[in-house]
């Protein structure tokens, strides 16, 4: 219609040495005098000499031992709340719900997992459990699911883990059922009014920017220590993304059906029952996935708040040191089993579903003999279960402690003959990227960092990037922990850049040869199943506790995120654009910087985006392991009350330094128009192959 | 033939893409060409101030390019998309004053729609599918399947109650999309460039089809297209539009033969012209000296359809309407129509059937 001459991306079809004389042209664009790395590159090192004129100095480092005024506030706050507990009506409205979530827990506990007095152990013993669990997975999703859920459910068991496992379980499906509960009578509003959903999704937007770690903070001022504030952090992390998939399938239902099905008459009721919610149930089942998946990362870490399952054993062996690794393995281990069980079977239950509604998934008949017969077993095992002790307890078994052990020694094997490697590694990284960087973006001045910042932010995002960042820099200046959370930046920018170039690597590989593709999305994929926590344990065992490590880690669990990202942005790239280069005669490397990367450029900068904000998800978790920096001070906060305040802070300070970032790459991502509808797209967290 | 009321009457239809759009009629902005009004308010007109009549049992062809506003047009029938402004007759019944439940009735009953990317649900069989416009208004299973299964069979698709739409090519799911219009026995059918996306072969049953069922059911349709050919083919009377407005309503040989302006001329200048126009357009007032003894024929006779006849006798065709001559046809006429018209000049006499 009036398309203005726009600028494209990738390949013009004029010459590109007289872009003002093509013909047809109205207003050629006057060519910037300095290219934008240019300025970005002058910035730098106007930054770099400032920081060595203040030579240390007004970076407002903040010792780990003390608090500030603005901390304490919030020690107080603490104290204030829980002292008015009996008058305040906030209070006694989240004291009720804390004693809903925490009687609902101990009723589901004393029936799968600890003892349910008088009896001396629960309800139904492990023997039921694994019967009742392969029933649920062959009547949703197959025999075969079944068996892998069972044999999962064993290993656990095996493992020594078999209570806190059932622990995860209960948090994880109970927080499920209730962020369900919640999300999907949102997402049906969102889905069938404009308004609501042009209100909710910015919400949604920045939740789903937080790490998770912070919503720990908050929640602890409210709550008291238990299953819970981890039910209530595991629902507010987990109800996003049932709500964005489903309201985007209710949403994308084809306009042409809707059309054809409004024309004969039925009634706004009649559409959603009959037409749209039939038409996005693969997606809103895609949604559950993600919101399981969540739910379990979280109820993991939830261990810090004393939430009961695996996250404990788990924290207690990381917190331990690296003596403890062969235990945080198998605990680790117990995790990832637990992941892939419920991926696979809520997966292979959206596609059989799927199946099932366009009249696959073989004979009726006998798949309801067969579940019948299979439910008479799991009532038979159940009754076993509370029959014989030794089906109710799962039997204490040589398998963990052994399997420990073996990893504890091939860790200390390993880190005692390739120490030299390691720590060579880490050395190099450390002097050559790390330390520099940290000495520019922690080290200069304060007011020099936050200038350079918010100039980089307009270069790289516009006026409204550097606006926020301004507000955000603000914030954390605020909070008293810039020091800190200039050195979390640090580690943030630090691995973001490692996980960009391998991203780009393997990336374009995956795209252009479908073998690779083929072997490493399934690995790709699981990789992004597994909770962030258990990423820390190879990482924590090659490195040992420090800075590196929480970045090593930080890398690892961003990868494959931004991997994938990069693949599909060069698969999309048309083919007859990749045609017309190869028929004028490109070399491989010219089609990939040419022609492949240029016009993948969005998801490129998306890729970034995505890896920003994993990274620091995961560089926080790494306080844990002594990243240090705000991590540690979030830690802080949890394990000793008078430093509450101060963990509160940490916790404002990478929401602060997550919006910062995700605003700026944001702001970047909009600003290039070769991504169209990608960005929402991309906020939904939906793996791409869920989405194709 | 006596004159009954129309099915479908439609009366000074305005839409008027963009916010404030109502404002603008009445007012001189409406009267400004499309870019002139989007780029003054923003606003785009789809339609502006079309009217027409469609009898019953008639075929009424909508007729335009992408963006003339065709689609819009069709939608506003039954209010899928709200007009702006104007009176949309059915039945005696003011569509645009209608309610919700009013007009959840006029869909149920009076009116059905088939489109142009079907919009089948793809998590129901086929005979599901037809059946679901019964289903809405409250028609038990059994019955409804019952009817919904009658015209799977009329459409040609029998055996394949069972199956999903993606187990269909696009020819069938449209058929599907025609069974389910025709479920609920509408007396008027709505067409949204139904065989467009189908491949010419396919395209050309299609439309066999719907001859067949318009002679076999004696429905009202207006039918939305781009193709000329099927217009021509299809249509008692085609309206074309451009821009939102009418350029021309007429019959197909009206149309073919005096187009009003150049557009529209440009538009039927690849009709063969012998299978469209009627002796009406070719024969000239007759004389004292004419010859009385050539083959007689009506008026709305097709060129190719006499030519044999006419050049096989030594004299002129006489025109007659209502008994009385009113024309003479000449072997010329006939053969510049015929001859002229054909890019091969091979002998016309044996093509023509």
């Amino acid at each position: 219609m009036t398309s203005a001459p726009t600028t494209e991306p990738g390949l013009t079809t004029s010459p590109p040495q007289t872009p003002g004389e093509a013909p047809g042209r109205v207003a050629p664009r006057p060519r910037r005098v300095v290219p934008l790395w240019g300025w970005l590159v002058a910035v730098v090192v106007i930054w770099w000499v400032a920081s060595r004129i203040g030579d240390g100095r007004a970076v407002l480092y903040l010792p780990g031992q003390e608090t500030t005024d603005f901390q304490d506030r919030f020690t107080d706050l603490k104290a204030d709340l829980i002292a008015g507990r009996d008058t305040n009506v906030l209070m006694q409205v989240v004291g009720a719900v804390s004693d809903a979530f925490n009687g609902v827990v101990e009723q589901l506990q004393g029936l799968v997992s600890t003892p349910d007095l008088p009896r001396p152990v629960p309800q139904i013993g492990w023997l039921g459990v694994l019967g009742i669990a392969g029933w649920v997975s062959l009547a949703i999703a197959g025999w075969r699911h079944a068996l892998g859920t069972m044999a999962s459910l064993a290993a656990v068991g095996l493992l020594g883990y078999w209570v806190d496992g059932m622990d995860t379980l209960i948090i994880t499906f109970f927080s499920v059922a209730v962020s369900l509960a919640l999300g999907l009578p949102l997402a049906v509003w969102m889905g069938t009014s404009r308004r609501v959903n042009a209100v909710v999704t910015p919400v949604l937007d920045v939740l789903q920017t937080f790490p998770a770690f912070v919503y720990l903070a908050p929640m602890a001022l409210f709550f008291s220590l238990g299953p819970a504030i981890a039910v209530a952090v595991t629902v507010l992390y987990a109800l996003p993304p049932v709500v964005r998939i489903s309201a985007h399938a209710l949403r994308s239902v084809s306009e042409t059906t809707i059309e054809a099905t409004t024309s004969l008459g039925q009634t706004g009721w009649q559409r959603l029952i009959k037409v749209q919610l039939p038409m996005a149930r693969p997606s809103i089942i895609v949604g559950v996935n993600q919101t399981m998946m969540a739910a379990l990362s979280i109820s993991v870490i939830a261990g810090f708040v004393n939430g009961p399952g695996l996250g404990k054993p788990v924290l207690r062996a990381l917190t331990a040191g690296s003596n403890q690794v062969g235990v945080a393995f198998i605990a680790g281990a117990s995790i990832v089993f637990i992941a892939i069980m419920l991926d696979r079977v809520t997966t292979a239950a959206s596609e059989r579903s799927e199946l099932v509604a366009r009249g696959g998934g073989g004979n009726r008949r006998t798949h309801r003999i067969v579940l019948a017969v299979a439910g008479a077993a799991a009532l038979v095992s159940v009754y076993v279960s509370r029959t014989y002790f030794s089906f109710a307890e799962f039997p204490d078994t040589e398998v963990g402690p052994k399997v420990a052990e073996a990893v504890q020694s091939a860790t200390d094997w390993t880190t005692s003959h390739f120490s030299g490697l390691t720590t060579g590694v880490q050395e190099t990284v450390t002097t050559v990227f790390i330390n520099p960087l940290q000495d520019l973006v922690a080290g200069s001045p304060w007011f020099v960092t936050g200038l350079a910042l918010i100039v980089l932010s307009q270069l790289l995002a516009g006026w409204r990037g550097a606006l926020s960042s301004l507000a955000c820099l603000t914030g954390i200046y605020v909070t008293d922990l810039w020091y800190d959370a200039m050195v979390t930046l640090t580690s943030v920018l630090v691995a973001t850049l490692f996980v960009m170039v391998v991203a780009v690597v393997l990336g374009v590989w995956m795209a252009r040869r479908r073998l690779v593709d083929r072997l490493l999305r399934p690995l790709l994929d699981a990789a992004q199943v597994m909770p962030s926590f258990v990423y820390l344990i190879p990482v924590l065992a090659l490195f040992g506790p420090g800075r590196f490590t929480a970045i090593v880690a930080a890398f690892i669990y961003a990868v494959p995120v931004a991997t994938k990202l990069v693949a599909d942005g060069v698969r999309q790239v048309s083919e007859t654009t990749v045609e017309a280069a190869t028929a004028a005669g490109s070399t491989p490397w010219q089609l990939i910087t040419k022609v492949q990367l240029p016009m993948a450029r969005g998801n490129l900068v998306l890729a970034a985006n995505q890896g920003l904000l994993f990274v620091l998800a995961m560089v926080v978790i790494g306080g844990l392991v002594g990243g240090g920096a705000l991590g540690y001070d979030s830690v802080l906060g949890f394990s000793r009350g008078e430093f509450f305040g101060k963990g509160v802070s940490a916790g404002i300070a990478i929401v602060l330094l997550g919006i910062m970032v995700d605003r700026v790459a944001r702001g970047a991502a909009e600003r290039d128009r070769s991504a169209p509808g990608l960005l929402a797209r991309l906020r939904t967290r939906t793996p791409a192959h869920h989405l194709s | 033939m006596s004159e009954s009321s129309p099915a479908l009457q439609v009366d000074g239809l305005w839409k008027i893409f963009g916010q404030r759009a109502d404002k603008v009629i009445g007012t001189p902005d409406a009267l400004l060409s499309r870019a002139d009004l989007k780029a003054k308010n923003g606003c785009v007109t789809a339609v502006k101030d079309v009217s027409f009549d469609v009898a019953p049992g008639e075929v009424f062809v909508v007729m335009g390019l992408s963006g003339s506003g065709k689609s819009t047009l069709v939608r506003c029938l039954t209010r899928l998309i709200e007009p702006t402004a104007g009176q949309i007759t059915i039945d005696g019944e003011d569509v645009t004053k209608a309610s919700e439940s009013q007009l959840r009735e006029l869909r149920r009953h009076k009116v059905s729609m088939v489109f142009q990317h079907f919009g089948l649900l793809p998590h129901r069989q086929v005979i599901d599918n037809v059946a679901y416009g019964l289903e809405v208004r409250g028609v038990k299973k059994a019955q409804r399947r019952q009817q919904a299964g009658d015209l799977v069979d009329l459409v040609g698709l029998t055996g394949y109650d069972e199956s999903y739409p993606d187990q269909l090519s696009g020819g069938m799911q449209q058929r599907v999309g025609l069974a389910r219009a025709l479920a609920n026995d509408p007396a008027i059918l709505l067409f949204d460039e139904p065989f467009s996306a189908l491949d010419p072969l396919i395209r050309r049953d299609m439309q066999n089809e719907v001859v067949r069922l318009q002679a076999e059911l004696k429905k009202t349709m207006v039918f939305v297209t781009h193709d000329l050919q099927e217009a021509l083919k299809l249509g008692d009377r085609i309206l074309i539009m451009r821009d939102g407005e009418i350029v021309q309503i007429g019959r197909p040989a009206e149309v073919v033969a005096r187009p009003v302006d150049d557009y529209v001329r440009d538009f039927v200048s690849d009709v063969p012209r012998s299978h469209v126009l009627t002796l009406e357009y070719v024969m000239r007032a007759p004389t004292p000296e004419d010859s009385r003894e050539g083959p007689v024929m009506s008026m709305d006779t097709i060129v190719r359809q006499a030519a044999q006849a006419a050049l096989a006798s030594a004299h002129p065709v006489q025109v007659v309407s209502d008994g009385k001559l009113v024309g003479i046809v000449d072997d010329d006429a006939i053969l510049r129509v015929v001859v002229a018209e054909e890019s091969v000049p091979t002998a016309p006499t044996k093509q023509a059937v």
